[in-house]
């Protein structure tokens, strides 16, 4: 997995509440047996028109914004289905790092395990930070994730947090199976307990 | 003595295998159902990684989000994309040898209605698969929630899942349902209620009378709902109507086993005086049919109501969603929602697809006819779910009223196969999200119960159920 340090880069605003996992990739896109290669149809419904073309009034279609690396966003981010598919291909569009007041559960675990640091900070700052991403080119932040900072385009910074497990995971591209692997004698003694008192479940 | 546990913190506590230092916890899985959408990426990373599976046979593997559900179904895969992934599923079965059931299987179906159907669904476990509706199966008094493709290897090859400790959120529902009201309806009520993201970073305990009283299906039908809230799990303990549905089940256990069994599932409940970190209180006998008149799972009303406006909605982001959210319904605000006109009807999904939901459109459709101008979809949950309601003579009456009876799949709940809503199309839906787009390309989904959705084809629009 690539690790996650410190980015500097656009910031796209996208302030609309509720973004589902099948606006983020409708489910005609779902039916590939690979990772890579999603990114054409992050966000289609609302990045194209019917004839393909892109649609002018999509943030990420505009000049200043094609190479956004973070989005600011509205609350319950990715709610909706379980697909992975979604932060395959915000990924692989070029996001890196999401901001908003809140996120769905399973989306927010999907997205450290594929290299995007979701973040989640009051609503106040969501709205300051979205007038700040509307400067386009210069809507330039640095995020931070060893210090777990946000600086934005004037120089203030805001602090966020996140669980130590999954920063540390993020900042040295950990695969968290290979750790998991490791505990096997734990696993095991785990399996034997629970055989003891619900044999059931290994007949 | 340890202080009083909710049913979540029972079930969490008896699956730790290790507390680590950062707060999260190792967490066993006891039962894992896969289907070809989210499994082939893992399967691949097992494979480059040279990892084998940890317990094979604590998998049970379905297609079903694929499936075309006409008779012909084998030969009318739509897409090569589609059969990609059903052939990977097959293939991965095979190489890795998991138990498998095949597309053209009596027992095929929705992952959600076959784990139960099959007694893999056991109260107590924790269960995963790659599907968020996999609440579900949190009716039966087991942690069951949807995980995404990296998490799904991350089962196949450890058997458990790194996890925070959730928060616990009690709903209790007092009272009896009233005519016409149904489970589908209860869960609508209640995500109208606290909305679509009232519950995450929650697992929902439902208590109360009314989830007592009502049928292992009816139960599925609300847990199935609970990720809609935007919790990931939703339970309720398991008793009598449980066990009574699980005893006799291909992979359940038998006889002295199912009595060890019975024992331990009856300690699976919240003590008295249990801590829940949040509740809610909703009187049954105060909630109608229920039906969606926007673009999420929360934009929901009762069926006598009218479709709202924007105007008076203050936050700017609120007011622009319902705005966009009418745009893309064609809705003015004002109309009743009993005039509005539906061009197809699509019965099933894994929240509405099991027998009793079967019944329930039987119910409506005996002896009426679709209006002319319906297009009505019945599609089972499952292959086994077919058989008995043919075995009852309801597909008799479905196709005598005029209703499409189908084979087993998710079909247009997701449309993924060939079965979708066209652009612009209006449609009364038993499934489970009116996402923008989900049922086909600018569609328009109304979610309501099986009855309702009967009484929308009859009519030709959304009704009322109690007034047919
Ligand atoms: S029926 Fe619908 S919600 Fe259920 S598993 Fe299939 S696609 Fe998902």
């Amino acid at each position: 997995m690539d690790k996650f340090k410190s980015i500097r880069a656009v910031a796209a605003p996208l302030p609309m509440i509720n973004i589902d996992t099948d606006m983020i990739i409708p489910q005609k896109h779902l039916k590939t047996i690979e990772r890579s290669g999603l990114g054409q149809y992050a966000f289609s419904n609302i990045r194209y028109h019917d004839d393909g073309s892109e649609r002018d009034d999509f943030i990420l279609n505009q000049p200043a914004y094609r190479n956004a690396e973070i989005l600011i966003t509205g609350e319950n981010f990715g709610c909706g289905s379980s697909r992975e598919h979604a932060p395959w291909a915000l990924k692989d569009l070029g996001l890196k790092c999401i901001i908003s007041s809140s996120f769905a559960d399973i989306f927010y675990g999907n997205c450290f395990k594929n290299g995007i640091l979701p973040i989640k900070l009051p609503q106040e700052i969501i709205d300051d930070l979205m007038k700040d991403a509307q400067r386009g080119a210069n809507a330039i932040f640095t995020v931070d994730l060893e210090n777990l900072e946000i600086t934005r385009p004037d120089g203030d910074v805001i602090k966020f947090e996140i669980d130590g497990f999954r920063q540390h995971c993020l900042i040295n591209g950990l695969d968290d199976i290979g750790l998991t692997i490791e505990k096997d004698e734990k696993i095991t003694a785990f399996e034997q307990q629970q055989k003891i008192q619900q044999p059931w479940l290994y007949e | 003595m340890t202080s009083p546990r909710t049913l979540y913190d029972k079930i969490w506590d008896a699956h730790i295998v290790e507390e680590q230092q950062s707060g999260n916890s190792l967490i066993y899985i006891d039962r894992h159902i896969i289907h070809e959408v989210t499994s082939p990426q893992a399967f691949e990373g097992l494979r480059m990684a040279g990892r084998p599976l940890r317990r094979k046979e604590t998998i049970l593997a379905v297609p079903d989000h694929n499936v075309p559900t006409t008779e012909d179904r084998e030969t009318r895969v739509d897409s090569i994309e589609s059969k990609t992934q059903l052939d990977a599923l097959e293939r991965n079965c095979k190489e890795f040898d998991v138990d498998y059931i095949p597309m053209m299987d009596a027992r095929q179906g929705i992952v959600h209605i076959v784990g139960p159907e099959q007694g893999f669904t056991l109260p107590g476990t924790t269960i995963v698969c790659g599907d968020s509706h996999t609440s579900t199966h949190g009716a039966f008094g087991a942690l069951a929630f949807g995980i995404g493709t990296s998490e799904v290897e991350h089962v196949m090859a450890t058997q458990t899942l790194i996890l925070k400790r959730s928060k616990n959120l009690r709903i209790n529902v007092d009272g009896d349902l009233g005519l016409g009201v149904t489970a589908k309806d209860l869960a609508l009520a209640i995500i109208g209620n606290i909305g679509t993201a009232g519950g995450t970073g929650y697992v929902i305990e439902f208590t109360g009378s009314t989830f007592r009283n009502l049928s292992m299906e009816g139960r599925m039908t609300v847990c199935n709902m609970a990720i809609e809230a935007g919790a990931r799990a939703g339970l309720i303990e398991p008793d009598q109507t449980t066990y009574d549905y699980v005893k006799g089940k291909p992979k359940a256990p038998k006889a002295a086993a199912f009595e060890m069994a019975v024992n331990y599932w009856n300690g699976l409940k919240s003590d008295p005086g249990a801590k829940y970190d949040k509740e809610v209180f909703i009187d049954a006998t105060e909630i109608v049919p229920q039906v969606t008149w926007g673009t999420s799972p929360e934009d929901v009303l009762p069926i006598t109501g009218v479709v709202p406006s924007a105007e008076n909605i203050s936050d700017p982001e609120k007011k622009a969603s319902v705005e966009r959210a009418l745009e893309y319904m064609g809705l003015k605000p004002g109309e009743k929602l009993t005039d509005l006109i539906v061009d197809k009807v699509f019965i099933g999904s894994c929240t509405n697809g099991r027998i009793e939901d079967m019944r329930a459109v039987a119910e409506v459709a005996k002896g009426r006819k679709v209006a002319d101008s319906v297009e009505a979809l019945i599609v089972p949950g499952s292959g086994l779910v077919k058989l008995q309601a043919e075995q009852e003579g309801l597909d008799k009456i479905f196709i005598e009223a005029g209703f499409d009876w189908r084979q087993p799949g998710c079909s247009m709940c997701l449309a993924m196969n060939a079965d979708k809503l066209l652009p612009h199309e209006r449609c009364a839906s038993t499934s489970n999200r009116n996402f923008e787009g989900r049922q086909g390309a600018k569609g328009r989904t109304h979610l309501v119960s099986p009855a309702m959705a009967a009484a929308a084809a009859i009519t030709g629009h959304l009704t009322d159920i109690r007034e047919l």
